[in-house]
């Protein structure tokens, strides 16, 4: 065992800047982190301070404008990421299993490693009833949970999520937290979470960025020590968390006062 | 206990009225061509319309019967229904591929859209003379007569339904690591397929138009033909069983399609 920590995500000096009709809109600048293999990272900020903007980034589906990172491979055949995306995006010409499979399928897995990966995913997240089902006979929480277990059942290096909880209500949001926790505590999988819950990245984190915006920028991080398995009513006791969460509310508060003055 | 048996009730009530509400309304879809028939069988009889230019539709049935007892009239439908079959595939098949291709890349797209937008006007009548010098008079020529009306509704819809999709699942696939060959045929296809197959319903009934229209002008058999040399020779019942027959197939192949729609999009 050594105590040195493995990097598994290096950002910096990342920028983006996007052009609309002549107008510059500085989305991210000068994003600076690195993330250990295995960590929980939330991030919080307002809307419109690039949050998606980096996690498209990351994800390959969107250039840095200047800057750069890195996701260190562990050799495997494994995709370097996949991402649970803000609209959900479960896919309504396929059923709920193709779904699931969809990164297995593109990447032309074996067909056992197929169904086997699957089944065992449409089963943790409670879906193996529903396996035949196109999308539109499911509710928005049975889709995230699709999605969700998409993005595990592909087994990537790192995995993005761009606030998969967002549309529920909290009963639904309760249990899936507390799926993802548990599957997330078996795989050990890297992840990046967007929300805009405290409460959520609280329960969830190792670490929390927040962010400004408009610029973009992370401002700070927060580490969260709580011990886990977490669960949210011990996270809701602990009266760390309470001087946690103010912390981070303040911090908000300014940050969407700052942005209300600018436009 | 109670209100669970009323609420049953209550629901198996509203059931069977939509189930009679159902029925009377196939009723009327069946009734309203029966009701013309009828009334054209009448005035037909009583001659307040010209029989000579109206014979009643029982006479128009026993034509029939009698011209499909000597075979002659099973080739001409043969005949027909071959060349709108394989005129349907030529126009098809190549639409949806070029449709989807101009959907999935916009330099494609920005080439061939001014292309089509000008040849999609001129009427496939109108460009016979120019087919049958290219092909011949043969039955190549009215299958691509036919294959080239029903290729402009299937490549505008196909590429409509293309930049139909949503962004999200071209993300999606492309985060998932979709190659061209996947992205096109388990993102591109079936995405486009509701509107473009709205564009095949059409570029079918075009088919049948322009398949009638083409025997008139430039055929020796086909339904087209028939109705034509009938005419000619004014034996109207033989060209009324012409027109029953189009109307016929007609109905039938927008059926099929129909059919053919809910199995390629189970998922609507
Ligand atoms: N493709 C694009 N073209 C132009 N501007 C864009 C584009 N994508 C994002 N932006 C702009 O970049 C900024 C950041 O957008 P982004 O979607 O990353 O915000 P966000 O933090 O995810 O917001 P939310 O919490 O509401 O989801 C916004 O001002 C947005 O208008
Ligand atoms: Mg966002």
């Amino acid at each position: 065992m050594t105590l040195q920590y493995e990097k598994k995500i290096q950002v910096d000096h990342l920028t983006k800047v996007f052009l609309k009709n002549r107008e510059r809109v500085m989305a991210l600048e000068d994003i600076n982190f690195s993330i250990r293999d295995g960590e929980f990272v939330c991030i919080l900020g307002p809307s419109g301070c690039g949050k998606t903007t980096l996690l498209r980034i990351l994800a390959g589906l969107e250039k840095p404008s200047s800057g750069d990172y890195n996701i260190e491979v562990n050799g495997s055949e494994r995709p370097l990421q996949s991402m649970v995306f803000q609209e959900q995006g479960v896919i309504p010409w396929m059923t709920v299993e193709e779904n699931v499979a969809l990164g297995l399928r593109m990447r032309h897995a074996p067909k056992k490693l197929i169904k086997e990966r699957t089944n065992l995913y449409l089963e943790k997240v409670g879906l193996t009833k529903y396996k035949n089902l196109f999308p539109k006979e499911l509710s928005g929480g049975m889709k995230q949970r699709v999605s969700i277990a998409r993005a595990f059942a592909n087994d990537p290096e790192i995995l993005l999520m761009d606030e998969p909880f967002a549309a529920l209500d909290e009963q639904n949001k309760f249990i899936l937290q507390e799926e993802l926790l548990s599957i997330w505590e078996e795989t050990k999988k890297t992840v990046i979470f967007i929300t805009h819950s405290i409460d959520e990245a609280i329960l969830l984190s190792d670490r929390i960025f927040l962010m400004t915006s408009q610029p973009g920028t992370i401002k700070e991080e927060v580490k969260i020590d709580l011990p886990r398995p977490r669960q949210m009513t011990q996270v809701r006791s602990d009266p760390n968390t309470a001087d946690v969460f103010l912390k981070i509310w303040n911090h908000l508060q300014d940050e969407v006062q700052e942005s209300r003055n600018q436009s | 206990m109670e209100e669970l048996k009323k609420a049953v009730e209550v629901e198996q009530q509203d059931f069977k009225r939509k189930q009679r509400s159902k029925r009377i309304k196939q009723v009327l879809t069946i009734s309203s061509p029966v009701f013309m028939l009828l009334i054209w069988e009448i005035l037909s009889q009583t001659a307040i319309i010209d029989p000579r230019f109206f014979p009643p539709p029982t006479t128009i049935i026993e034509t029939l019967i009698s011209m499909s007892a000597s075979g002659e009239l099973f080739e001409h439908v043969k005949v027909s229904l071959t060349r709108i079959l394989f005129g349907f595939l030529m126009g098809v098949i190549p639409a949806i591929t070029l449709g989807l291709i101009m959907g999935m890349y916009s330099s494609i797209r920005h080439f061939f859209s001014p292309l089509i937008m000008a040849l999609m006007p001129i009427p496939t009548l109108a460009m016979l003379p120019i087919i049958l010098i290219i092909f011949g008079i043969g039955e190549f020529s009215k299958m691509v007569t036919i294959a080239a009306s029903v290729f402009f509704p299937v490549v505008i819809n196909t590429v409509a339904g293309v930049m139909n999709i949503d962004k999200v699942y071209s993300d999606v696939a492309k985060n998932y690591g979709a190659n061209p060959k996947d992205f096109f045929m388990k993102i591109a296809l079936p995405g486009a397929m509701p509107v473009m197959m709205e564009g095949i319903q059409m570029g079918q009934a075009i088919a049948l138009l322009t398949i009638v229209a083409a025997e008139m002008i430039g055929a020796n058999s086909g339904i087209g033909y028939v109705i034509w040399m009938n005419y000619k020779a004014f034996l109207i019942s033989e060209m009324f069983v012409g027109l029953i027959l189009i109307s016929f197939f007609g109905y039938l192949f927008s059926l099929l399609l129909r059919g053919l729609q809910s199995k390629l999009i189970p998922w609507k």
